[in-house]
């Protein structure tokens, strides 16, 4: 039985990445698990390209995923999703927020956002897009789409669903609280299986 | 909600690095720490102000500051900690190589975060080469539990050998969470100051003597490290003997658990002993570190051996499991299922509302550039603006410039403004000006006061009016520093108020004589927005001049034919893309406001 779980969270800056990773370790950690992660900030809090490593199991070395062995890939934006999906072991999923935001390089006419569904199509890849905005507006609160996505990606994860709620009771603030749980709860439902 | 960590006294938490080493600080002791923000090392200090009431924290101008006020405190038996970012310990080198021979009081700890990769840092320099220079002891953990446990072993070493005591992190190691076990924390009362004249004033009479203290010193801490549990043999396979350190240890357990394996947890002086009762065990050698090759050359020089090193391991970068598993075990890699995919990049830009937009587009527009300097307007040389052209150091932007009004006189120089944050001023931009002034220097000096440290996240400094603590703090007038300085021309101008920043720029531009241009506006992560609407387009008076595109604004895309303005990237309080439209086709709409 493989004792590791491999997982990358991916978008871009401002988009409440670290906070999904941290509610997803908090889960992992209440589940009895040894648990890493790693991200880099700095720069990447301008916009730029941001990812999360997070793996779990009984004892866990290295706090990166070895390219080739992501369990799942959790974007926050579609064309970043593409951007890890070599790190993607052959089993793996890969869900992402059916959002594009244009980097600047397109704004300034150096590059072009590419067709991303094409691409998924192209490359086989196994990608669920999820309209995480349009539930998180719906819901009232923008700043809910990742919590959002951690529902739509909780039940492929060896965590219960009472380690995932209480994780996000423990990291959120009270007042956004009900929100929060509701967002997990509509993740779940509509895109968990 | 989560508690406050000074309540927790037991238990084991996932923390980062930093987090990790702030509460080392806080269980072992220590009294003070001071620190420069410097990605990345800066959320050690935050850590400590916003979860350990008890150890007393603050901002230094610049790193070597920052190390003074510690030494100090030493001096006065209090426990001590400084963390900087790797080029934070060059500003710092000059009381550190001298403290050395001076020694510790109370334990002194200085972090240095080095940034293998580069992920945001001009250098990819290995500290463990200046900590063996200025002949401190070198730390290195491996994980979060390792940062903490260092610390209170650092402040150990530091007073059982009278030595500063250098903890050496990297960004993955910084910026890496894992368990910790907890406890309280032990305080340790301060000792007194005391004078001490042949201890504390290295007169060469003194530091002589303070010099065969030193090597003694070494000589006693690397026999003493072959004893002790922060370097250990994981014996294994003896046919493959890898000697390591920091992170890369993980990488090395990841992918060749089998393996016999030195951890080396103290880096400088290294453990001659054991290294010896290593070597003679296994049958090949390979040394695996991130950087440059300081464990391969220091082991083979003393013991002469063949053993794969920088052969096989990059110099560059960092490391990952996949590097070295290619290089331990070749043959055995990964199978890849999905290919890797060409994108464009995303690079980080400048937030939407940020002053200094205002200011590099000004620049841009009357075809000015810059020598530029360490922040987040180092953005500036990024298009659509490519109005910076120059970046060597915290503080370089106003000598480079000096230098080539030196070499080509102000003909030559064109329409080059040096362009310096205020806090980069504060750390060491203040000398260079003064450069300027002593040695008849004609340029414009550009400083972008947004009153916040805010490439590193927005930390508060002298310009702020609060300090660490987030308590109301003097506010250090540079109108008036800048006229000490002897400075004639002093502008100061609202970037975001277009017509203004352009006139401005025009008439220093124009003056043969040296002239300081203040653009001040505060950064947009100090503030809540006034609430002025979101900027909206109407596409039936949009010309599609795409001149509102020469901002870049992240909130601005092109859509083909027209702008378009995203409500939720808008910032509520800047109107420069109103100010620029010719037509006035862009408006501010007030609902909308999310």
């Amino acid at each position: 039985m493989k004792s590791v779980t491999n997982v990358i969270i991916c978008g871009t800056g401002g988009q409440g990445i670290l906070l999904a990773s941290e509610i997803m370790c908090a889960a992992a950690l209440l589940a009895g698990n040894d648990v890493k992660k790693s991200e880099v900030h700095g720069m990447s809090q301008r916009g730029g390209s941001v990812s999360s490593h997070v793996r779990f199991g009984d004892k866990i070395n290295s706090p990166l995923v070895e390219k080739g062995c992501a369990d799942l890939i959790l974007s926050m934006e579609k064309m970043e999703s593409l951007r890890w999906s070599h790190y993607l072991a052959p089993h793996g999923k890969l869900v992402a927020c059916d959002l594009a935001i244009t980097p600047m390089t397109v704004n300034t006419g150096h590059a072009e956002y590419p067709d991303v569904n094409a691409i998924i199509e192209k490359e086989n890849l196994p990608v669920t897009l999820i309209p995480a905005v349009e539930i998180a507006e719906e819901l009232g609160n923008l700043r809910v789409v990742n919590v959002v996505l951690i529902g739509a990606v909780s039940p492929h994860l060896p965590i219960d669903e009472v380690h995932w709620k209480k994780a996000i009771e423990e990291r959120v603030p009270p007042k956004a609280l009900e929100v929060n749980l509701e967002a997990f709860r509509k993740g779940r439902e509509l895109f968990g299986n | 909600m989560r508690k406050k960590l000074n309540t927790i006294e037991e238990g084991t938490i996932l923390l980062s690095g930093n987090e990790a080493v702030a509460r080392g600080a806080w269980e072992y002791g220590v009294h003070f720490a001071s620190a420069y923000p410097g990605t990345p090392s800066t959320e050690i200090l935050e850590t400590i102000a916003e979860e350990y009431d008890e150890i007393d924290a603050q901002w230094a101008p610049n790193e070597k500051v920052g190390l003074e006020v510690v030494a100090g405190a030493s001096f006065a038996g209090a426990r001590v900690l400084s963390a900087m970012k790797h080029v934070g310990l060059n500003v710092a080198a000059d009381p550190l190589f001298t403290l050395s021979y001076i020694g510790a009081t109370g334990g002194i700890v200085i972090v240095s975060a080095d940034d293998p990769g580069m992920h945001s840092s001009q250098n990819e320099q290995d500290n463990r080469l200046m900590g063996k220079a200025a002949k401190v002891v070198i730390l290195e953990p491996s994980d979060s539990q390792e940062a903490k446990d260092m610390v209170g072993e650092g402040l150990r070493i530091s007073e059982d050998f009278d030595t500063p005591v250098l903890l050496r992190l990297t960004t993955r190691i910084c910026h890496s969470k894992s368990m910790v076990k907890v406890g309280p924390r032990k305080e340790v009362p301060v000792k007194g100051y005391v004078a001490d004249i042949k201890k504390r004033v290295p007169i060469p009479a003194h530091a002589r003597a303070m010099h065969s203290r030193v090597e003694q010193r070494l000589e006693d801490i690397s026999a003493w490290g072959s004893e002790c549990s922060l370097n250990r043999i994981e014996e294994g396979d003896t046919s493959l003997g890898i000697i390591t350190g920091g992170i890369s240890y993980q990488y090395v357990k990841e992918v060749s658990p089998e393996a016999s394996v030195l951890k080396i947890g103290i880096s400088n002086p290294l453990p001659w002993n054991l290294i010896e009762k290593f070597i003679n065990m296994v049958d090949r050698i390979v040394f695996i570190e991130e950087n440059d090759p300081y464990l391969e050359e220091n082991i083979k020089a003393r013991f002469l051996i063949q053993a794969d090193g920088k052969n096989i391991i990059p110099i560059e970068g960092e490391l990952n499991p996949e590097i070295v598993r290619k290089a331990v075990h070749p043959g055995t890699t990964r199978e890849i299922t999905f290919s890797e995919i060409k994108l464009p990049a995303r690079p980080p830009a400048l937030c939407a509302g940020c002053p200094h937009r205002g200011a590099f587009y000004c620049l841009s527009k009357l075809g000015g550039s810059s020598t530029g300097d360490i922040g987040c307007y180092t953005l500036g040389l990024m298009p659509p603006h490519n109005a910076l052209e120059t970046t060597v150091c915290m503080g370089a932007s106003i000598g480079v410039l000096a230098g080539i009004e030196k070499a080509v006189g102000r003909e030559g120089m064109g329409k080059l403004v040096a362009a310096i944050g205020e806090s980069t001023f504060v750390h060491s931009g203040i000398t260079g000006l003064i450069d300027m002034v002593y040695n008849g220097n004609t340029g414009t000096v550009m400083i972008m006061d947004n009153s916040l440290t805010a490439m590193t996240g927005g930390q508060e400094n002298p310009t702020t009016g609060k300090n660490l603590r987030g308590e109301p703090a003097p506010v250090l007038d540079l109108e008036k520093m800048v006229a000490a300085c002897g400075v004639k021309h002093i502008r100061v101008v609202d970037p975001h108020d277009l017509t203004e920043m352009e006139k401005v720029f025009k008439e220093e531009m124009d003056r043969e004589e040296l002239s300081v241009i203040i653009t001040r506006r505060p950064c947009i992560m100090a503030y809540k927005p006034i609430r002025k609407g979101i900027a909206v387009v109407d596409s039936e008076k949009c010309i599609s001049c795409r001149l509102c595109m020469k901002l870049g604004c992240p909130a601005i895309t092109w859509d083909g034919e027209k702008p378009e303005i995203s409500r939720h990237l808008c910032w509520p309080d800047c109107d420069m893309c109103v100010q620029v439209c010719p037509v006035d086709a862009i408006s501010k709409d007030m609902g909308g406001l999310t």
